[in-house]
């Protein structure tokens, strides 16, 4: 196995425990369904960015980058809940990427696609899932009583809007992490699925997360086999497994 | 006495409405002080304001040393959240640097048995909820704790209880309490002072001296209903 695929590989394990434990706080903040929109903004800034012979994830990470300021602002001003904002201002972009990027590179960026990454690409990817785990994991109780009760929270000392930029820009980075294996349209539903199937198995925050992480894990990691012994495409091979473990997680709650 | 919160002149305007207008009075350490008042006639608004959520004009001074406890009137979050009794409060200790071992102290006080810490927060009852809330409050040993309307979704026995343990609380932590209520029989039981509060002050001084019919036809708008419980103090 080369080396860039090595790098590869390690970014996707990564991202996997990040997706699970983003999805984990954007399920209990009851934003899954923005967080599947989330993804598709990096749709314009792939087109923006292949229009200028530019690595489009990078445009596709400037892009998300603008959009997750954008909603928290909008949040700020408006008082409309995340789920509506997010649905106008992603669903509007993903209108707009189709429009901009060309067929056979819309696949791509829709679906994703395993290849081997240069080291700096591994080294960013490093440093941003590092500070995904970090903050997930440093700030897990003010994220708690954050979604339990704002007034709460403030009463005990956490700055409710610095948490909330933070969260949706790390909620961001998990997407962008996600987008070059899973693409635009897959990429959010791993921080999803794996995250209600945690729910289904458990009252407690720790293992919750716990499950989370590793649920997605597992998707990750038999998506990259089953993709690579019968040449299906990684994105929707990681998701139909984590599909799988969702109804099997019915199965053990007696559904 | 130098009083633990003094407020002078506070007007709070929230989206071009006024909602508290020049508005002053005192709580000294030790008082009981409940604000009744009409619904929207900015209770909830002047808690939050006290602490901090608001922007104000006026004064608002807090004396040096004092920390604030804070019971919410209601709580928006999804109730269904994997999140147990002892993941909800541990999570205030460690964000204020608590030891562990204040958590059973703070659970024992309201009464929660701590068996129920590993159950998941949407299966707490009402009355379960409202003391876990009180015992959050309690975490950090405040000096001032803020009741919003503490018993807004029990029924009335629990409703009963949870005055009954406030009073308690009081007196074993030597809190001073500031209370917002819609029950005006709870004024004479365990109020040292009474606010009525109806976009500004209509009262405020000892609930025997200041509450009678007129005051209340004033706050109220209508003739009310009211009953003084005539039994000594616990």
């Amino acid at each position: 196995m080369a080396l860039n695929e090595i790098f590869s590989i390690i970014i996707a394990i990564l991202t996997a425990v990040t997706a699970g434990l983003i999805g984990a706080f954007a399920l209990m903040k009851r934003m899954t369904l923005a967080a599947d929109a989330i993804s598709h903004v990096a749709l314009p800034g792939i087109g923006i960015a292949i229009i200028f012979t530019v690595n489009p994830i990078i445009g596709a990470a400037a892009a998300l980058l603008i959009g997750a300021i954008l909603i928290w602002k909008l949040e700020q001003k408006t008082g409309l809940s995340t789920e509506t904002t997010i649905g106008v201002v992603f669903t509007s972009a993903l209108a707009l990427g189709a429009m901009l990027t060309t067929s056979e590179e819309l696949i791509d960026a829709l679906f994703g696609r395993f290849q081997g990454i240069s080291w700096p690409i591994f080294i960013i990817g490093l440093i941003c899932a590092t500070l995904i785990i970090w903050f997930v994991i440093k700030y897990k109780d003010e994220l708690v009583l954050n979604l339990f009760s704002k007034d709460l929270a403030k009463a005990t000392g956490v700055d409710t809007n610095k948490l909330d930029l933070f969260f949706i820009l790390a909620f961001a980075l998990t997407i962008i992490l996600g987008l070059k294996f899973l693409g635009a349209l897959l990429a959010g539903s791993l921080a999803i699925i794996p995250a209600a199937v945690a729910r289904q198995l458990t009252g407690n925050l720790k293992s919750f997360l716990l499950i989370s992480a590793i649920v997605s894990l597992v998707s990750m990691i038999s998506g990259i086999l089953i993709s690579s012994r019968y040449g299906t495409e990684l994105g929707p091979t990681v998701i139909i497994v984590a599909a799988a473990l969702f109804f099997l997680s019915l199965l053990r709650k007696g559904v | 006495m130098q009083p633990i919160l003094s407020i002078r002149n506070l007007t709070v305007n929230l989206k071009h409405h006024t909602i508290i207008s020049n508005l002053s009075f005192d709580v000294q350490p030790g008082d009981n002080l409940t604000i009744i008042g009409p619904n929207g006639s900015g209770k909830t608004v002047l808690l939050k304001t006290i602490l901090g959520g608001f922007i104000y004009e006026g004064e608002i001074k807090i004396a040096p040393g004092i920390k604030i406890g804070y019971v919410p009137q209601k709580i928006e979050a999804d109730l269904h959240l994997p999140i147990n009794l002892g993941d909800f409060l541990h999570a205030k200790a460690r964000i204020i640097g608590e030891p562990a071992s204040e958590i059973k102290a703070v659970v024992d006080s309201v009464g929660l048995d701590k068996e129920i810490f590993n159950k998941p927060i949407g299966q707490l009852s009402g009355g379960q909820f409202q003391r876990a809330l009180v015992a959050f409050a309690l975490l950090g040993k405040p000096n001032l704790i803020l009741f919003d309307e503490p018993t807004a979704s029990i029924d009335q026995t629990g409703e009963e209880q949870i005055y009954e343990l406030i009073h308690k609380l009081q007196k074993q932590y030597k809190l001073t309490v500031v209370l917002v209520s819609h029950d005006i029989s709870i004024v004479y039981q365990y109020a040292t002072k009474v606010l009525c509060l109806n976009r500004e002050g209509v009262c405020y001084g000892t609930p025997r001296k200041t509450l009678n019919p007129e005051v209340l036809k004033k706050l109220y708008g209508v003739p009310h209903q009211y009953y003084e419980h005539k039994h000594p103090h616990k």
